[in-house]
C-alpha cells in the first residue's frame, strides 16, 4: 500500500510504518469510488504545487533562500512560487525561533491561510525552542500555538532534509481526503465563535 | 593613560579610577551627564560604542564604553544607582545619537529609567511583560508572563521623564505618531524586512515623515541565557545571532576569553581564523547583494550571488562540517584541522570569484533603474554616522573610517596588506559599492594567507573547566556588518557574571529614521537592504 510521490522512491522513506497506519486509518471505512478517484487526481495536483509563505525568523530562513537558488532549486518538486502573502500560500513553513512578541502574529498569519493549509515547524526552534528552550520568552516549539504538520530537525537542517521534509509533507496530502473529510462549515462555526471581533463584521 | 586620568580628574573632582582591560572610570549619577559632554567636546571621546546594563546585586547601573574616532583609544565609564525601586540615570541621548536605542535597551532589561530621554518605552518585549529579566532576582515564573496571543495594546503610549531647573522630576505621556498622521504598518512578517523587523512609517502623500522601529520579534534572551552556561557552552549563541557573521562573532568571543585568561594563541589557529572570518565576509557580501538586488526587483542578480556564496559554503562544509552554525572557533584555537583540499578550494576560489565580481558589476551597477534608485537615496552623514556608531561597510560609505581591523587590530591584521574602502556620499549606492570593493579586499587576504599557513598547533593548551578571574572585559572585531563587541564581567566563578553582545546591526537599525525621512516610501525597502541588517542580531 505504497504512496508515490515523483520525486522519491518509496523504498527510500525512512518512515513507511507510520504512512501506511495513516491510510490503513483514513481507508478503514472503505472509500466511495467516484470521490476516491476524484480525491487521487485533485491530491495529484495539490501535492505537486505546493506554495510556500516566505516566513523566516532567522537562520533557517537564509537555507531556505539557498533551497530557491540555482542549485537546490525547489521549483523541480512543485514547491515553486513562495508567497509574501499567506492568502496565496499553502502552506507556512516556521523558519526560526518563534519568541512571545511574535506568536499572535504567527497565529494570525496562520489564520490567514486559505485551508487546506499545513504548517512545518523547520530547524530546532521551531521544533522545541532548540538552544533557546529555556529562555524566559522563546516559545518551547511552535507546536504550543499552531498544529505541526512536519517536523524537520537540524540547526539549520541542509537543504537536502529540507527536501525530505517537504516530500513527507507531499506523501500526507497525497493520502488525504480532500472531498468529505473535513466539515469545513463546522470548522468555520468554531472560528468565529473563538473570535468574536471578527464574527461581527460578517 | 595618566594624561587623560588627570583631565578627567580636572573635571570631575569626585571620579574614582580602576586600572583593568580598559580604564574605567566611576562616576556619580549627578555628575555624568555634564562629564559625557566635556568627554565628548573636550576629550574627545566622540563615538558611544556600547552601553552594557549592569544588576550589581546591591546597585544598578550601566558601563558606558566610549571610543575616540581619532585615537581609537576606548574608556569605559561606570555609573550605579542604589535605588532598587525607581532607578534614574539621566540620558546621554541628546549627547550620542546611539544611547537613544541603547538606553531603551536597559530600560527594558532592568528597568532603569532614563531622565530627559524622549521615549521611555520598552525595547525587545511586549508593553505588557511583567519584570525586567536581566535583574538577578527576577522571577521567571511563566505563569507572569503566559504566551499571550493577543496583540499588544497601546502600542503608541510613551513617556519622558523631564527635569527642570530646580531639579524636579515630572513624568509626561506622549504620543510616538500625532493624531494627524497616516501611519503604514511595515512587518513584523514582510519579505524585504530581512526577517521579522517591524517598522511603523507616518508619511505624506509618500514621503516618508518618521520611521519608528520596533524590535523584538525575535528577542531570544541570549545574555540571559549565557549566565546560566559555562564560558564554552556561551560560545554556541554566537554563531546565531549574525549568522552571516557567525566565525567572527565566535572569534570574538572567544579572543574575550583569552585575553582574560591570558592564553597565547599559536600562529596556525591565528591564520586559519583569519581565514575563515574573510571567507564568511565574502560569503555575507554575496548575501547581501543577492538580497538588495533582490529587493530591488532584479531576480536574476540574487541567483548570481548565491552561486558563489555556494562555493564558500563548500569550503566551510569540509572543514567545519557544517554550512551555517559552523562552531569552529574553541577557546584557545580551532576545534579541528584543516580539511586536506582547503589550500587547493581557496585557490580554485579567488580567481572565480575575482571573474564573478566582473560579472556583477557588468549586470547591475550600471543598470539605469539601479543607479536611479540608489545613488541619492538614503543618504548619512559623517557626523551623524559618528553620533549613531553606524560602522561597517554602511559607515564607512559616510567617509567614517572604521575598520577595526585597520584601527584596532587584532590577530594578526596588522601583518596584513589591505585597503580600507572609505567612499563619501554616504548613500546607498555607496553602501552597496563598498560591499564588492570589500570582497576584493577579502581575497587579497586570502592570497596573502593560502599558501602561508605554518605548521604546529590548531589549539594552545586550556584548562579543563575556565574560570575567569573577577574583572571586565570589552573586545572588539570587524564582522561583516560592523564592529562587533563582546563584554564580559565575571565574578571569578565558571559563568560569566554578565555577558553583553554589542551588534553592529543594532546601530545600523538606529538610523533608519535618519536615512529614511523625506524619501519616498518605496525607497524604504532599498534602505533597509542597503544598511544590511540581521534581525537576530539587533535582537540578541
Amino acid at each position: 500500500m505504497g504512496v508515490n510521490i515523483k520525486s522519491m522512491k518509496y523504498e527510500d522513506f525512512k518512515d513507511n510504518e507510520y504512512i501506511e497506519s495513516l491510510v490503513a486509518e483514513l481507508k478503514a471505512s472503505g472509500t466511495n469510488v467516484m470521490v476516491g478517484k476524484l480525491d487521487e487526481l485533485i491530491n495529484w495536483g495539490r501535492a505537486n504545487s505546493l506554495w510556500p509563505l516566505c516566513f523566516g525568523t532567522s537562520c533557517c530562513a537564509i537555507e531556505f533562500m539557498a533551497l530557491g537558488a540555482a542549485r537546490y532549486d525547489m521549483a523541480r518538486f512543485g514547491f515553486e512560487v513562495a508567497r509574501n502573502s499567506p492568502r496565496q500560500a499553502d502552506y507556512i513553513m516556521v523558519q526560526g525561533t518563534i519568541v512571545h512578541r511574535m506568536a499572535p502574529a504567527v497565529l494570525r498569519l496562520y489564520e490567514q491561510l486559505a485551508e487546506p493549509k499545513y504548517v512545518i515547524a523547520c530547524g530546532g526552534c521551531a521544533v522545541s525552542g532548540g538552544p533557546f528552550k529555556n529562555s524566559y520568552c522563546v516559545l518551547p516549539g511552535v507546536d504550543k500555538i499552531l498544529p505541526v504538520d512536519v517536523y524537520m530537525p537540524g540547526c539549520p537542517p541542509r537543504p537536502e532534509a529540507m527536501f525530505y521534509g517537504l516530500m513527507q509533507l507531499q506523501r500526507k496530502i497525497k493520502v488525504q481526503k480532500f472531498f468529505g473529510g473535513a466539515n469545513r462549515q463546522q470548522k468555520i462555526k468554531e472560528f468565529f465563535a473563538s473570535h468574536p471581533e471578527d464574527a461581527k463584521q460578517m | 593613560m595618566v594624561n587623560i586620568q588627570e583631565k578627567i580628574s580636572a573635571l570631575c573632582p569626585s571620579a574614582t579610577f580602576e586600572e583593568g582591560d580598559k580604564l574605567t572610570v566611576t562616576v556619580a549619577e549627578k555628575e555624568w551627564h555634564a562629564l559625557a559632554k566635556a568627554l565628548k567636546n573636550e576629550l574627545g571621546y566622540d563615538m558611544l560604542t556600547s552601553v552594557v546594563g549592569m544588576d550589581w546585586k546591591d546597585s544598578l547601573g550601566a558601563v558606558y564604553y566610549l571610543t575616540s574616532t581619532a585615537t581609537w583609544e576606548m574608556l569605559a565609564v561606570k555609573v550605579a544607582v542604589s535605588d532598587r525601586e525607581k532607578p534614574m540615570i539621566h540620558t546621554v541621548s541628546d549627547i550620542w545619537g546611539v544611547a537613544n536605542f541603547q538606553e531603551r535597551e536597559v530600560y527594558d532589561f532592568l528597568g532603569i529609567e532614563f531622565i530627559n530621554h524622549p521615549d521611555m518605552r520598552r525595547f525587545f518585549l511586549r508593553n505588557d511583560w511583567v519584570g525586567y529579566p536581566l535583574r538577578k532576582d527576577y522571577d521567571a515564573d511563566p505563569e507572569k508572563n503566559p504566551i499571550r496571543l493577543t496583540a499588544e495594546v497601546n502600542e503608541d503610549d510613551t513617556y519622558s521623564l523631564e527635569e527642570d531647573e530646580n531639579g524636579n522630576i515630572t513624568r509626561v505621556d506622549k504620543k510616538v505618531f500625532g493624531d494627524d498622521d497616516y501611519v503604514v504598518n511595515f512587518g513584523p512578517q514582510h519579505p524585504s524586512t530581512h526577517g521579522v523587523m517591524r517598522l511603523r512609517t507616518a508619511i505624506n502623500g509618500e514621503i516618508i515623515k518618521k520611521v519608528d522601529v520596533m524590535s523584538g520579534y525575535i528577542h531570544r534572551g541570549i545574555e540571559k541565557l549565557c549566565e546560566g552556561l559555562t564560558y564554552p557552552q556561551t560560545l554556541f549563541f554566537t554563531d546565531r545571532m549574525d549568522y552571516m557573521s557567525a566565525h567572527q562573532n565566535r572569534h570574538c568571543a572567544c579572543m574575550c576569553v583569552e585575553k582574560a585568561l591570558g592564553i597565547e594563541v599559536p600562529r596556525r589557529a591565528q591564520v586559519i581564523r583569519v581565514m575563515m572570518d574573510e571567507l564568511m565576509r565574502i560569503s555575507s557580501h554575496l548575501l547581501s547583494y543577492g538580497c538588495l538586488t533582490m529587493d530591488m526587483g532584479a531576480t536574476t542578480a540574487f541567483f548570481y550571488g548565491f552561486r558563489e556564496r555556494e562555493d564558500v559554503l563548500d569550503i566551510f562544509e569540509k572543514t567545519c562540517g557544517a554550512r551555517m552554525s559552523l562552531h569552529y572557533n574553541v577557546i584557545g584555537g580551532v576545534v579541528a584541522d584543516l580539511h586536506e583540499d582547503f589550500q587547493k578550494d581557496v585557490k580554485a576560489f579567488i580567481p572565480k570569484m575575482r571573474k564573478a565580481l566582473k560579472e556583477y558589476h557588468k549586470l547591475y551597477t550600471g543598470n539605469v533603474i539601479a543607479r536611479n534608485r540608489m545613488i541619492g537615496v538614503g543618504e548619512l552623514s559623517k557626523a551623524d554616522a559618528i553620533s549613531y556608531a553606524v560602522t561597517g561597510p554602511s559607515g564607512r560609505a559616510s567617509g567614517f573610517a572604521c575598520d577595526a581591523r585597520k584601527h584596532k587590530p587584532y590577530s594578526i591584521y596588522n601583518e596584513l596588506k589591505f585597503n580600507e574602502i572609505v567612499r563619501e556620499n554616504g548613500d546607498c549606492y555607496d553602501r552597496y559599492l563598498n560591499r564588492l570593493d570589500e570582497i576584493e579586499e577579502s581575497l587579497k587576504i586570502l592570497e596573502q594567507l593560502v599558501d602561508n599557513i605554518p605548521e604546529g598547533e590548531i589549539c594552545a593548551k586550556v584548562p579543563k573547566i575556565i574560570k575567569l578571574p573577577a574583572g571586565r572585559w570589552y573586545q572588539e572585531v570587524e564582522a561583516s556588518r560592523g564592529v562587533f563587541g563582546v563584554y564580559i564581567e565575571s565574578d571569578g566563578d565558571k559563568k560569566p557574571f554578565r555577558m553583553h553582545f554589542q551588534s553592529p546591526c543594532f546601530n545600523l537599525v538606529g538610523v533608519m529614521d535618519n536615512c529614511c525621512k523625506g524619501h519616498m516610501i518605496a525607497d524604504l525597502i532599498t534602505i533597509g537592504a542597503a544598511l544590511d541588517y540581521v534581525i537576530p542580531d539587533i535582537d540578541r
